[in-house]
């Protein structure tokens, strides 16, 4: 009698076991259709060349070649270089104080910041991008006028260029910078004060404490912050894409977009896209290299609350830098659309006499391409967000907890997309998809893998931080009393990592609508969406029904956003750290 | 049993085909009215394709004039620029989607390419038949011109006074322009095509490599170079539409148009059905309705644009595509000289 019941518990564990097996193996299927498939398709592309004789397809290094040898592509990686390294510097230098002003002082109003900081993320960069040169097209530009206005200088004379090089770098960290914070206040807001006040207790100054405590401890966030802002700013293709053209230079994405003009090389598209794919790699290994063997596990079983630092009147200089930094991605530019939105010419100011209802009659009534955009838009960004979220969940589970052999490989293949430029992914799925067996291109389902695939290494990078932060005790201990580690992830550590599974649904739902340069690739008139339907209103400057619609977007989202986090039980005002 | 209109098109198709084989002798399709068989036809499927490489507001608003004329047939327009959505249709067609009915391009020599590929149906609305020259129709009656306009110079009346103007090519090389000029990219418009082509045949490459030295501000659809200048971010205009220009002045802007010296390039753009349009009936209709002389007024009227229908009337006070001096245009050789046109021009303005 007493054999039998021991047996019976064996069994029952060895059979829930089993059944997570499947699963995994499930997922790594999935991710390597997902991404082996097109990267496959890009590298034998870009190591072959067609033969005009005989049609076949035969090895050849011309396109490497060209590409190192040519100006005509060096030019455009030296710019894109030198776009990615000052924006993610610019980016952390805002961030970093802005995040510790929000997480760890007195700072009032600290939603509101986050708010518009999420505004500021929502924006899409073209749309950025559009609405800074409303303000700061050197002619033009609103701000610029002003300027003139003020000084009294000269019609010729200007105060900001956006249409160069320094123009350039400011737009794309204005709409990258969001990342960056986002991380780094979330990490500090993890990081209780136990630790800080053993420093103060054993005699540390407030600078002691910073420096070997809370800087040690948001290093990781940094680092990751820094390296996803680089890496934004260098596949980044919808503000080039706006800018760079008036600007008269190129960057690697836009280059690789001109490469589709008549008569289209995929070949060399392939090929240019390669040395960013090995950049990134390199990058990686050098994070993970930074960053060693330190653990920092700080959300434990048990944890305290941070204790909030008293700005005093430091509040003052505080306020007025976070002021200003909030006005240049959010305030200004959505003053500009507003602006451009209800007048005859965008970069007059709407006065009582000239303020025109055309521009909105024209996007809602005369557009033929608005409905059908709006709707396949939210209905891609809420099918990639569900999806996205589940698997980056659960491979960020199997790779923070090392669960399976080939984890490594695993990790590699849920990062490996961020080195491909949309653009170029878009191809790869373009030339995967449009041969049997599955023939997708035409239908919403290419994008959906697109925006899987594009939106899976951030959201994979925020989970498994996450979960890296969640000590394993508590799920060892579910284990212990019996749980299969699916069971353990349901019931301990997802409700525990909620407001991150929350927020990367949110994000994944914000990047698919800001989502441009995979989408120009691959849409056709009737899987259009809003991004792309924006974007060829710019081709022909029709600004106002851009800024009509940019502001319908972003209000639709945010309606999305705040009635997600509303969903009873799964809300985002629940602290992690009180669970 | 009548032959349904599947057969109809079958037998159309089959018409294609012999004539390719022997192309000596053109085969120009008989005349087909608007019968209301035809008016039901296209009810019955209720919408139609435009791919459209126009201005958004002209090509909606003719859209509108025609689901006004034929309610219960909605009009979808797909509007890119005539190079880029030349790229769109090959990689559509290339992955057996078959989305467009109707195509419009400024660039014309794409419809030669589009012709040789056996992608368009051959159909001759009456009104054609009737009314349109020779030049203006396809001896196939594949495809015939629907608007002609011409690309030309500009300026901003607040930042330039008309006796500085510019009044020619040459006059732009100024070096007080040095800065102040925009200009659109063959690359995507269809329009700056054809005339990067007159203007190099006419003046020779060395123009574009002075021009380059000007600091020019490149956009892409030759619609924005007129937006720009009402802007007041550029002071003139090296290219673009001029019924642009003319539409923006009439809504008071401060833009003036003028047609250079050495002559205006001349932006002939045709309309054709496709032969695998999914929606047919409403594709002829739309389309016997963009050439009929109701049609191309309206376009003539809210754009400024000329038809090849000689009963369309310009609105008076309007210059007249007679009394502008016109370079030639040339669509065979623009699609035999498209590729080295785009390669010069990039290796020229870097861009």
């Amino acid at each position: 009698m007493t054999i039998a019941v021991p047996a019976e518990l064996a069994d029952r564990r060895t059979f829930k076991f089993d059944m997570t097996w499947p699963v995994m193996f499930g997922f790594m299927a999935v991710l390597c259709v997902l991404i082996v498939l097109p990267i496959s398709w890009l590298v034998y592309y870009s190591l072959t060349a067609v033969d005009p004789v005989t049609q076949a397809r035969s090895f050849t290094l011309d396109q490497f070649r060209t590409l190192f040898s040519d100006p005509e592509f060096v030019d455009p990686l030296i710019t894109t270089v030198i776009i990615a390294v000052s924006s993610s510097i610019a980016c952390c230098v805002i961030a970093a104080p802005m995040g510790w002003l929000v997480a760890r002082t007195d700072m009032p109003m600290t939603r509101t910041i986050r708010a518009l900081v999420t505004a500021s993320f929502v924006t899409p960069p073209f749309l950025g991008a559009v609405a800074w040169e409303i303000l700061a097209a050197p002619n033009s530009g609103l701000l610029n006028k002003l300027f003139r206005l003020v000084t009294g200088a000269p019609q010729d004379e200007h105060l900001l260029n956006i249409y160069s090089l320094p123009g350039l770098i400011f737009v794309i960290a204005c709409y990258t910078f969001p990342y960056v914070f986002v991380l780094i206040a979330n990490a500090l807001d993890r990081i209780p004060s136990d630790l800080e006040d053993a420093s103060a207790m054993l005699g540390g100054t407030a600078w002691d404490t910073a420096r070997r405590i809370t800087v040690p401890l948001a290093l990781p966030a940094l680092l990751a912050g820094a390296l996803i802002a680089f890496l934004q700013a260098m596949i980044l293709f919808g503000s080039p894409a706006i800018l760079a053209l008036p600007a008269g230079f190129h960057t690697m994405t836009t280059k690789i977009w001109s490469l589709f003009q008549y008569p289209p090389k995929p070949e060399l598209a392939a090929a240019a896209s390669l040395p960013l794919l090995v950049l990134t790699v390199i990058l990686l290994r050098g994070q993970a290299m930074i960053l060693g063997r330190k653990g920092y596990t700080v959300v434990g079983g048990k944890g305290a609350e941070p204790r909030l630092i008293k700005l005093g009147w430091w509040l003052v200089p505080a306020a007025l830098f976070v002021t200003i930094v909030l006005m240049l991605p959010v305030f200004l530019p959505y003053f500009a659309l507003f602006n451009a939105a209800f007048s005859p010419i965008a970069t007059t100011l709407v006065t009582p006499f000239n303020a025109t209802m055309h521009n909105i009659y024209f996007t809602f009534f005369e557009l033929s391409s608005t409905k059908v955009a709006l709707k396949n838009t939210f209905l891609l960004g809420a099918m990639s967000a569900t999806i996205g979220t589940l698997l980056a969940l659960v491979i960020s589970y199997l790779t923070a907890r090392q669960a399976v052999r080939g984890h490594r490989v695993l990790a590699f293949l849920a990062t490996a997309p961020i080195a491909i430029p949309g653009i170029v992914l878009g191809v790869g799925l373009f030339l995967s998809y449009t041969r049997p067996p599955l023939v997708l291109y035409g239908t919403l389902w290419i994008l959906l893998i697109a925006y899987i695939t594009i939106e899976l290494p951030a959201a994979y990078q925020q989970l498994q931080s996450a979960f890296k932060s969640v000590h394993p005790e508590l799920e060892e201990a579910s284990r212990m009393l019996g749980a299969s580690r699916l069971r353990a992830l349901r019931d301990v550590t997802a409700p525990l990592l909620r407001t991150s599974v929350l927020a990367t649904w949110c994000f994944i739902f914000v990047s698919t609508i800001r989502e441009l340069s995979a989408a120009v690739m691959l849409f056709t008139s009737e899987t259009k969406v809003v991004s792309v339907l924006i974007f060829d209103l710019k081709e022909s400057g029709d600004l106002g029904a851009i800024s009509v619609l940019g502001i319908s977007m972003l209000v639709l989202t945010f309606i999305v956003v705040v009635g997600v986090s509303r969903i009873p039980g799964f809300g985002a005002g629940t602290r992690l750290r009180n669970t | 049993m009548r032959p349904s209109r599947r057969d109809v098109l079958t037998g159309s198709a089959a018409a294609v085909i012999s004539a390719a084989a022997t192309p000596s002798r053109a085969q120009s399709p008989a005349a087909e009215a608007v019968t209301p068989a035809l008016i039901e036809a296209a009810r019955k499927e209720g919408k139609v394709t435009w791919y459209a490489a126009m201005d958004l507001p002209v090509s909606e608003r003719v859209a509108r004039a025609f689901e006004a004329k034929y309610p219960g047939i909605a009009v979808r327009i797909e509007r890119t620029g005539s190079e880029r959505q030349f790229v769109r249709l090959a990689q559509e067609y290339g992955s057996n989607i078959r989305v467009a009915d109707v195509i419009n391009a400024s660039d014309a020599a794409h419809f030669i390419v589009w012709k040789r590929s056996g992608w368009l149906a051959p159909y001759l609305p009456d009104e054609v038949a009737k009314f349109y020259p020779a030049e203006h129709r396809d001896p196939d009656g594949q495809y015939f011109t629907s608007r002609i306009y011409v690309s030309s110079l500009g300026y901003n009346t607040n930042l330039v006074k008309p006796e500085d103007a510019p009044k020619s090519f040459a006059d732009l090389l100024d070096p007080k322009w040095m800065g102040k000029i925009v200009k659109a990219h063959p690359g995507y418009s269809g329009t700056i095509m054809t005339a990067t082509y007159q203007i190099a045949r006419e003046l020779g490459w060395e123009y574009f490599e002075k021009l380059a030295r000007q600091k020019v501000m490149q956009v892409q659809s030759s619609v924005d170079p007129p937006k720009k200048l009402a802007a007041g971010e550029r002071a003139v205009m090296a290219d673009g539409n001029d019924f642009t220009l003319i539409q923006l002045k009439e809504q008071g802007q401060p833009v003036e148009t003028v047609y250079p010296a050495e002559g205006s390039p001349l932006i002939v753009c045709p309309n054709a059905v496709l032969k695998a349009a999914p929606n047919p009936n409403a594709a002829r209709l739309f389309q016997s309705y963009l050439l009929s002389r109701e049609g191309a007024q309206v376009l003539c009227d809210f754009a400024a644009q000329q038809s090849a229908h000689p009963q369309v009337t310009a609105k008076p006070g309007r210059r007249k595509l007679a009394d502008i001096k016109v370079m030639k245009d040339d669509p065979a050789a623009v699609e035999a000289e498209a590729e080295q046109i785009k390669k010069r021009y990039v290796s020229i303005f870097k861009v």
